[in-house]
C-alpha cells in the first residue's frame, strides 16, 4: 500500500469529525472518498495535507509513519492536493504558477528561459497545447484545473488529491480532466477523489470509501457497487437504538390543511412543485446534496423570490417574498450552515434565543429583560442546553448546544410551520436524539415541521410524509409504510422514472 | 455595575493622563467662576472635545455595524457651510438649524444606501463622500469663508448655558441621550446582531437592511451637529477646514473605547470617554508648554501607549505573568513546609 491510514481521529469541541477511520490507497489506483456534508471528508484530507493535526492514529505513506504539519511539508513528503477553486495565481504567467516558489535563477534573477523550459517539461504528457508565457487568467478553469494538477505532481508525486475537481467543468472538459487522471493513475500515482457526482464515481473510481458522521462505512470495489448500495452506504440505513428508541409508526393519517404551495419554483434553483402541508405534521425532504432541498426550503422562507406559483392558508394566499413576510406568516427556519446563518457568535445565549421575538416585536418595544431571561432559563432547562449561564456568549457553546438555542429561538414565536435544514448536523449522539425527540413533541401540539436532512434513519424516525427530490425537482411523495430506507433509496437513485412509479 | 467595569480601563486611562498633566501643569484641574461661567482648562476640554465626542457617538453605532464612517468630517463642513449659508440668507435660528440637519440626514441616507442597499464596502462607499463632501460645501459657500453675525447661532459655540459652554452641553445630552435609546430599546442589540453576523439576523427576521440605513443616518445627524458646533465657534463656514482629520480622531475615539472595528457589543460611554482621553491629550501637550511642533508626535505616542496598554492580548501576558507568579509561590511554600516536617 502506498498510504496507509488506521484509526484517524480527529475531535473539534461538541464532535468527533473523524472516528477511528481506517483508509488505504493503493499506487496506481483512483480512490473514491464519499459522504454527505459533514461527514468527515474535509477533515480526513486536511489530516492529510498537514492542516489539521490529528488527535490518534496512524497515518504511514510507503510504510513510514509522517505526520506533515503544513501543506509545504505534505507536498515534501509526497502529497499533494488540487482544491475545486483552484488556489494559483491567475495574474501570473503559465510557467510562474508552475515554478512558483522554486524558480529557476541565474545570479540572483529568475532565468526566464529556464523557467519556460521547466514550464513546458511539467506540463509534458498532459495533452495541452498552450503558451506557457500567457497569463493563466487566459485559460478554462479546466486548463486551470490541469495545470494545478501538473504542479502538485511534479510537487509531491505519490498521492495526489482532488477535491471536487469538477465541481465547474462542462461534460467535454471533464471527459479531458478524467485522461489525465487516468494518465497519471497508469503513471503510479495514488489518487483520492472526492466529488458529489456519482456517475463520476462510477467512470472514474477503482474502489470507494464511503464516510458517515465520522466513521467508515465501508470500502469497496467500485466496479461490486451499484447506485443503490452506494447511496444507502451514505444516507445510511440501520438506524441505532439509542438515537429514537423507536421508529414512528407509519400510519398515513387525514390531517386538517395548514398550508398548500402550488406550482412553486424558481428557475435555476428548483422547478415548480405542489405540497400541502397538514397541521402537526412532520414533513421530511430527502435527497442528495445539491438535489434541491435547501433550495426548496428557501424559496419557502422567502430567501429567494419563486418565479411562479404562490402559497396559501386557509384564509387566503400568504406573502412569502422575504424571511421577514415569511415570519410574519408563521413560519420558521433553522438553517443548514448554522454558524454562517443561524447563531451571533458575540451575543448571548438569551439575546439569541429572544433575537426573533425581538426583530417581531420591533425596536421600540423591548422584549423586556426579565421576559428574556425567563425564556431562556426555560428553554436551556427544556432543551437540556449545555452552558454555564444565559449570558455566556453562544459561541463558546458547543455545535449541537448551538443547534438548541437556534431551535429555542423559533420555539418562543410558537411558529405555525418550521422548517429544520440538517437539524442534527455536526452533533452529537446525545443531542441528536434530544432533537429528534422534541420534533415529535412540539408536532404533537399542533407545530407543523418540516425537516431536510441527509439521513434517512432520521426521516425514517420522525416523518409523516417525505418527499424525495432529485435534480431539483420534487420526484416522489412516500406515505405511511411506503416510508422506508430502500423506498426513499430506490426514489434518489431512479433516474427516469416519473412521479408515479418511483411513489408506488 | 457591569456598564461602570467596561468603562474602567478609559477611566483609569483618564485618570492617569489627568494626573501627568498636572505634574507638568499644576492649575490643570482649577475651575474659576468669571461672569457666572465656569473657566479652566478642564471647561475648555469639554468644550474643544465636542466635535470629535459628537462624531464619536455616531461613529460609535456605525462600527458596530461591522461598517465605518469616513465621511462625517466633510459632512461637518456641508453641514456648517448649510447653517452659515441660511443664516446670512435670513431663513432665521430655527431653519438654520433645520437645513443643517437635513444635510446630514441626507449625507447618511447617501451612506446607508450605498452600504445597505448596493453592497459597497462602508470604507469605499463613505470615501466617495469624504472626497466629494469639501466640493459640495464650497459650492454652497460659494468658494469663500461664509461669516455671519447671529448670536442665537453663535451660541452654540461661544455660549454658555448654567455656567457650562453650550457645546460641552450639547455633546454631553447626545451621548446619555443617545446611549439611553440604544439601552431602552432593543436597537441596541438589533444593531449588535446585525454587526456580529448580518445574514443570520435577517434570518432571524431583523431589517438588517434598514438599521444599516438608519446608523449612517444617525451618523450624518451626529456630524451636523458638531458642524453646527464648529461653524458656530468660528461665526462662519470654511469649507476648507472644517471638521478636517476629524474622522480619524473620532474613529479613534470609538477604538480608544475598547469597541471592536469588527463590529458587535459597543459602548458610547466608553467612545466618549474615549474622545475625552484625546481632546485631554492634545490639550495637555499645550498646557504642559511643549513647543507646538511637537505636539503630534507626543500625541502619537501618547495613543500608542494607551492602546498597548489597553490591548487585550497584554491583558492576556499579565494574566498569565501573575499566574505564574503565584504558582512559583505556592511552589516556593509546598516546599517550605515539606522541609518544615
Amino acid at each position: 500500500m502506498l498510504l496507509t491510514i488506521r484509526s484517524l481521529t480527529k475531535t473539534f469541541p461538541g464532535t468527533k469529525a473523524l472516528d477511528r477511520v481506517d483508509f488505504d490507497l493503493a499506487a496506481g489506483e483512483v480512490h473514491a472518498l464519499l459522504g454527505e456534508n459533514g461527514a468527515g471528508k474535509s477533515t480526513l484530507i486536511k489530516c492529510l495535507t498537514g492542516a489539521y493535526e490529528r488527535d490518534e492514529g496512524v497515518i504511514a505513506l510507503d510504510g513510514a509513519t509522517v505526520s506533515p504539519r503544513s501543506t509545504s511539508e505534505a507536498q515534501e513528503l509526497g502529497i499533494g492536493t488540487v482544491y475545486q477553486e483552484v488556489n494559483l495565481l491567475p495574474n501570473l504567467t503559465v510557467a510562474q504558477n508552475l515554478t512558483f516558489g522554486q524558480e529557476p535563477t541565474r545570479f540572483g534573477m529568475v532565468d526566464r528561459r529556464a523557467q519556460r523550459r521547466q514550464a513546458e517539461a511539467m506540463l509534458e504528457g498532459y495533452g495541452l497545447d498552450i503558451d506557457v508565457g500567457r497569463d493563466l487568467s487566459a485559460y478554462s478553469v479546466a486548463i486551470r484545473q490541469i495545470i494545478a494538477i501538473a504542479r502538485a505532481v511534479a510537487l509531491s508525486g505519490k498521492v495526489l488529491i482532488l477535491d471536487e475537481p469538477t465541481a465547474s467543468l462542462d461534460a467535454r472538459e471533464v471527459e479531458t480532466l478524467f485522461d489525465v487522471v487516468r494518465g497519471l493513475r497508469d503513471r503510479g500515482l495514488g489518487i483520492v477523489f472526492v466529488s458529489h457526482f456519482l456517475d463520476q464515481v462510477f467512470e472514474l473510481t477503482d474502489r470507494v470509501t464511503v464516510l458517515r458522521n465520522g466513521q467508515k462505512v465501508t470500502t469497496e470495489r467500485t466496479a461490486d457497487l451499484d447506485r443503490v448500495q452506494l447511496i444507502e452506504h451514505m444516507l445510511g440505513r440501520a438506524l441505532e437504538n439509542e438515537v429514537v428508541g423507536h421508529a414512528k409508526t407509519h400510519v398515513a393519517q387525514d390531517r386538517p390543511e395548514l398550508l398548500a404551495f402550488e406550482n412553486f419554483g424558481r428557475r435555476g434553483h428548483v422547478e415548480p412543485f405542489d405540497l400541502t402541508v397538514g397541521e402537526g405534521e412532520v414533513l421530511g425532504l430527502a435527497g442528495l446534496l445539491g438535489s434541491g432541498r435547501t433550495e426548496s426550503a428557501e424559496l419557502m422562507f422567502g430567501l429567494a423570490a419563486a418565479h411562479s406559483g404562490g402559497a396559501r392558508d386557509q384564509s387566503g394566499a400568504l406573502d412569502l417574498s422575504s424571511p421577514r413576510a415569511a415570519i410574519a406568516a408563521g413560519f420558521g427556519f433553522a438553517p443548514e450552515e448554522r454558524k454562517e446563518d443561524g447563531i451571533v457568535a458575540d451575543l448571548s445565549v438569551r439575546e439569541n434565543i429572544a433575537l426573533a421575538l425581538q426583530a417581531r416585536r420591533g425596536w421600540a418595544r423591548p422584549v423586556p429583560r426579565a421576559e428574556q431571561l425567563r425564556l431562556a432559563d426555560e428553554y436551556i432547562e427544556k432543551l437540556d442546553i449545555r452552558t454555564s449561564g444565559p449570558e455566556q456568549p453562544i459561541g463558546d457553546l458547543s455545535g449541537g448546544n448551538q443547534q438548541k438555542v437556534v431551535l429555542a429561538r423559533w420555539l418562543a414565536m410558537n411558529p405555525r410551520f418550521l422548517i429544520l435544514d440538517e437539524p442534527t448536523r455536526g452533533i452529537d449522539v446525545g443531542a441528536h436524539a434530544e432533537i429528534l425527540r422534541l420534533i415529535q413533541q412540539v408536532t404533537a401540539q399542533g407545530m407543523s415541521i418540516l425537516v431536510i436532512s441527509s439521513e434517512l434513519d432520521e426521516l425514517i424516525a420522525v416523518a409523516d410524509r417525505v418527499i424525495v427530490v432529485r435534480d431539483r425537482r420534487h420526484v416522489a411523495e412516500l406515505t405511511g409504510s411506503e416510508i422506508t430506507t430502500d423506498t426513499i433509496v430506490r426514489a434518489i437513485a431512479a433516474p427516469g422514472r416519473d412521479q408515479a412509479e418511483a411513489s408506488v | 455595575m457591569t456598564a461602570l467595569r467596561r468603562v474602567t480601563p478609559q477611566l483609569l486611562t483618564l485618570a492617569a493622563l489627568v494626573a501627568l498633566v498636572t505634574l507638568f501643569f499644576p492649575d490643570f484641574l482649577r475651575i474659576e467662576v468669571v461672569n457666572g461661567r465656569l473657566v479652566g482648562p478642564i471647561m475648555d476640554i469639554l468644550k474643544r472635545g465636542a466635535p470629535v465626542g459628537l462624531l464619536a457617538v455616531g461613529m460609535t453605532l456605525v462600527i458596530a455595524t461591522r461598517g465605518i464612517d469616513l465621511s462625517v468630517g466633510t459632512t461637518m463642513a456641508i453641514t456648517g457651510a448649510v447653517a452659515a449659508w441660511s443664516i446670512t440668507q435670513g431663513y432665521g435660528l430655527g431653519g438654520a438649524l433645520a437645513l443643517a440637519l437635513l444635510a446630514g440626514v441626507l449625507a447618511g441616507l447617501w451612506n446607508g444606501t450605498l452600504v445597505a442597499i448596493i453592497g459597497i464596502q462602508p470604507i469605499v462607499a463613505t470615501l466617495i463622500l469624504m472626497t466629494s463632501g469639501r466640493g459640495i460645501a464650497q459650492l454652497v459657500t460659494e468658494g469663500r469663508i461664509l461669516t455671519f453675525s447671529h448670536d442665537g447661532m453663535a451660541f452654540f459655540g461661544s455660549g454658555d448655558l448654567l455656567g457650562i459652554p453650550a457645546p460641552a452641553l450639547l455633546w454631553g445630552l447626545t451621548a446619555v441621550a443617545v446611549a439611553l435609546l440604544m439601552r431602552r430599546s432593543a436597537l441596541g442589540m438589533l444593531i449588535e446582531a446585525v454587526g456580529v453576523n448580518r445574514a443570520a439576523s435577517a434570518l432571524a427576521g431583523v431589517n438588517a437592511t434598514v438599521l444599516l440605513i438608519a446608523v449612517y443616518v444617525a451618523s450624518g445627524l451626529c456630524a451636523a451637529l458638531a458642524g453646527i458646533v464648529a461653524t458656530a465657534d468660528i461665526r462662519g463656514a470654511d469649507a476648507n477646514n472644517a471638521g478636517l482629520w476629524l474622522e480619524l480622531d473620532a474613529i479613534l475615539a470609538v477604538v480608544i473605547g475598547g469597541n471592536s472595528l469588527l463590529g458587535g457589543r459597543f459602548s458610547i460611554a466608553a467612545s466618549v470617554l474615549g474622545a475625552l482621553i484625546i481632546q485631554t491629550v492634545d490639550t495637555g501637550i499645550l498646557l504642559a508648554g511643549f513647543p507646538s511642533e511637537y505636539n503630534l508626535v507626543i500625541k502619537a505616542g501618547l495613543v500608542l501607549v494607551i492602546l498597548v496598554l489597553q490591548s487585550p492580548n497584554l491583558a492576556h501576558h499579565w494574566y498569565a505573568l501573575r499566574r505564574a507568579a503565584q504558582a512559583r509561590r505556592e511552589r516556593a511554600m509546598d516546599t517550605a513546609k515539606e522541609t518544615g516536617q
